[in-house]
C-alpha cells in the first residue's frame, strides 16, 4: 500500500537521445558544469545528447520580471521547440531551472488551452517560418544524474565521505523552487518530498542534513533580487536560512537552481562584510557546489576544470576531507595555459 | 564596508499568543469603524505630517492592532489632526477618532 502510494510521487524520465539546452547564466556564474554534465552524460554513460550552439534565451527572466509579454516567451518557447524537431528529438532536457519552469509552465498552457497553440504557432511561422512538437519528455539535467545516480557510482572513484574521521559527509541539499513548487508533480518526490537531489547524496555516501528552513526560499526571487533597493529582502532570506543551518555544521550545500548556487554563495561574502559573521567555526564559509560539481568531484574530474575556484566560497578544504588531490598552482589558469590574476582576498570571509 | 545600496532586515516574527490585544479590543469598541480598515494605505498617501518628517499613519494602527505598544505614544505626537485621511479613507474609518482615542489608550496601564 505504502509502495502504491509513493509511486504517485515518482517522474518519468527518460532513458536516452536527449536535447541538452544550455542556461544563459549558468555559463557564466558555473562555467565548468554544463561541460561537466555533458561529459558525464556522453562520455561515461554513452548517451546521446544534442548540445545545439544555435539556442537562445527562454526569457525566464525577463518574462518573470515582467519585461517580456506571455506571447513572446510563447513564441521564444516555440522557436526553441522547432530547433529540437528538426534535430528528430522528443526528450528536452534545459540546463536551468527557471527554464526547467518556463518550458513546463508553457506547455501546461497549451495543454489547457489550445488556442493559445494555436496563436503560438500562427506567430512563429509569421516571424521565421518554423513549426515544432511539443516535447515527449521534459526533465531537468538534475532528474537526469538522479535517474542514474547508480550508473554513476560505478564510476566514482569517490564518495562523500569525511576521511579525516570516516564518517559521511553532511550535505545540506536545496531544490529550486521553479523546479517543484511551480508544478509540484514535476518534480522527483513532488513539492513535499523533493528527493532528487537528497536521492543523489544518499546513493553517493552523504547524510542528508534536515534543518528547520530546509525548504526555504534561497533568497533570490527575482522581483527582491532585481531592484536594488529590494536586495535586503533577498539577503535577509539568505540569512535565515544560512543561520538555521549552522548548528548542523553542514559540509557543504549543494543546489539544482543556478539563483540558488549563487545567492547562498556570494551572500555568504556580502554578509561577512555587513555582520562579520560566517557560518562554518573557522571563519571559511560554507561551499555551495552545483550538482553537477558534486558529481565531477567524485568522478575525479580536474576541480579547476570544474570551475570551483569561481566560487566565492573556495572548496579546498571540502577537497582535503573527500581526499581529492589538486594543484594550488593551476588554480587561476584559464584553459589557453594562461595565467590569471588572482582575484583581491575579501576582509572577512577567509578564502 | 563598502556601501552596497541595502541592508539586511531584521526577522519581524510575532507570537499573538504572547502579546495583549486589551487596547485593540478597546479601540474598535471605541471607533468601530476601524474594523472596515483594509490596509489600502490611502491615509499613509495623503498625510501632511509624513510630508516634514517619517510619520506613518498606516504603520501605527497596523502596530496597535498587533500589540505593538513601544514607541507609538512619540510617533502619534507627530499627527496635527488635520483630518485629510478621514476624507480620503475610502472605508469611511474616522482616522482623527481613531488617533485620539490611540492616544488615550496608550497612555492607560494595560489592564
Amino acid at each position: 500500500m505504502a509502495n502504491r502510494f509513493w509511486n504517485e510521487y515518482q517522474k518519468k524520465i527518460a532513458d536516452n537521445h536527449f536535447y541538452y539546452e544550455r542556461s544563459c547564466i549558468r555559463q557564466t556564474f558555473f562555467p565548468g558544469s554544463e561541460t561537466a554534465f555533458l561529459r558525464m552524460l556522453k562520455e561515461e554513460l554513452g548517451k546521446d545528447v544534442f548540445d545545439d550552439f544555435r539556442l537562445h534565451t527562454c526569457t525566464g527572466i525577463g518574462y518573470h520580471a515582467d519585461v517580456v509579454p506571455l506571447d513572446t516567451t510563447m513564441t521564444v518557447v516555440g522557436r526553441i521547440f522547432s530547433l529540437m524537431t528538426e534535430k528528430g528529438y522528443e526528450n528536452f532536457v534545459p540546463s536551468c531551472v527557471t527554464s526547467f519552469g518556463i518550458f513546463t509552465e508553457m506547455v501546461h498552457m497549451w495543454e489547457e488551452h489550445p488556442e493559445l497553440l494555436d496563436k503560438t504557432r500562427e506567430n512563429l511561422w509569421k516571424a521565421c517560418g518554423r513549426e515544432f512538437n511539443i516535447p515527449k519528455n521534459i526533465a531537468h539535467p538534475s532528474d537526469l544524474i538522479y535517474h542514474f545516480r547508480f550508473e554513476l557510482k560505478k564510476l566514482m572513484k569517490y564518495s562523500l565521505v569525511n576521511r579525516f574521521t570516516g564518517k559521511p559527509l553532511r550535505v545540506v541539499e536545496h531544490i529550486g523552487c521553479h523546479y517543484a513548487k511551480i508544478f509540484p508533480d514535476k518534480g522527483v518526490g513532488k513539492a513535499e518530498f523533493p528527493y532528487v537531489l537528497a536521492g543523489m547524496i544518499e546513493a553517493w555516501g552523504g547524510e542528508v542534513v534536515d534543518y528547520p528552513e530546509r525548504r526555504h526560499c534561497c533568497g533570490f526571487g527575482f522581483r527582491q533580487y532585481i531592484v536594488q533597493e529590494n536586495r535586503g529582502y533577498s539577503i535577509s532570506n539568505t540569512k535565515k536560512k544560512l543561520e538555521s543551518m549552522e548548528p548542523y555544521e553542514p559540509d557543504f550545500i549543494v543546489t539544482n537552481c543556478p539563483g540558488c548556487t549563487l545567492f547562498l554563495d556570494r551572500w555568504q561574502y556580502t554578509i561577512a562584510e555587513m555582520e562579520n559573521k560566517t557560518y562554518d567555526r573557522e571563519g571559511y564559509g560554507i561551499p555551495v557546489l552545483t550538482y553537477e560539481e558534486m558529481a565531477g568531484l567524485l568522478l575525479g574530474y580536474n576541480p579547476w576544470e570544474l570551475g570551483l575556484q569561481i566560487h566565492q566560497v573556495q572548496a579546498e578544504r571540502l577537497l582535503d576531507k573527500i581526499g581529492i588531490p589538486y594543484d594550488l598552482k593551476q588554480k587561476y589558469n584559464a584553459a589557453s595555459g594562461k595565467i590569471l590574476r588572482a582575484p583581491e582576498k575579501p576582509e572577512n570571509l577567509l578564502v | 564596508m563598502p556601501d552596497f545600496g541595502f541592508s539586511i532586515k531584521t526577522a519581524r516574527t510575532e507570537n499573538l499568543d504572547k502579546v495583549s490585544l486589551e487596547k485593540y479590543r478597546e479601540l474598535l469598541r471605541k471607533v468601530p469603524s476601524f474594523k472596515r480598515c483594509f490596509q489600502c494605505g490611502c491615509c499613509s498617501a495623503t498625510c501632511s505630517a509624513q510630508q516634514y518628517t517619517n510619520f506613518n499613519i498606516r504603520k501605527v494602527h497596523t502596530s496597535f492592532r498587533r500589540g505593538e505598544y513601544n514607541l507609538l505614544s512619540e510617533e502619534l505626537k507627530k499627527c496635527m489632526l488635520c483630518g485629510k485621511c478621514t476624507l480620503l479613507c475610502p472605508r469611511g474609518v474616522n482616522l482623527r477618532s481613531l488617533i485620539m482615542n490611540m492616544r488615550q489608550l496608550l497612555e492607560e496601564p494595560v489592564k
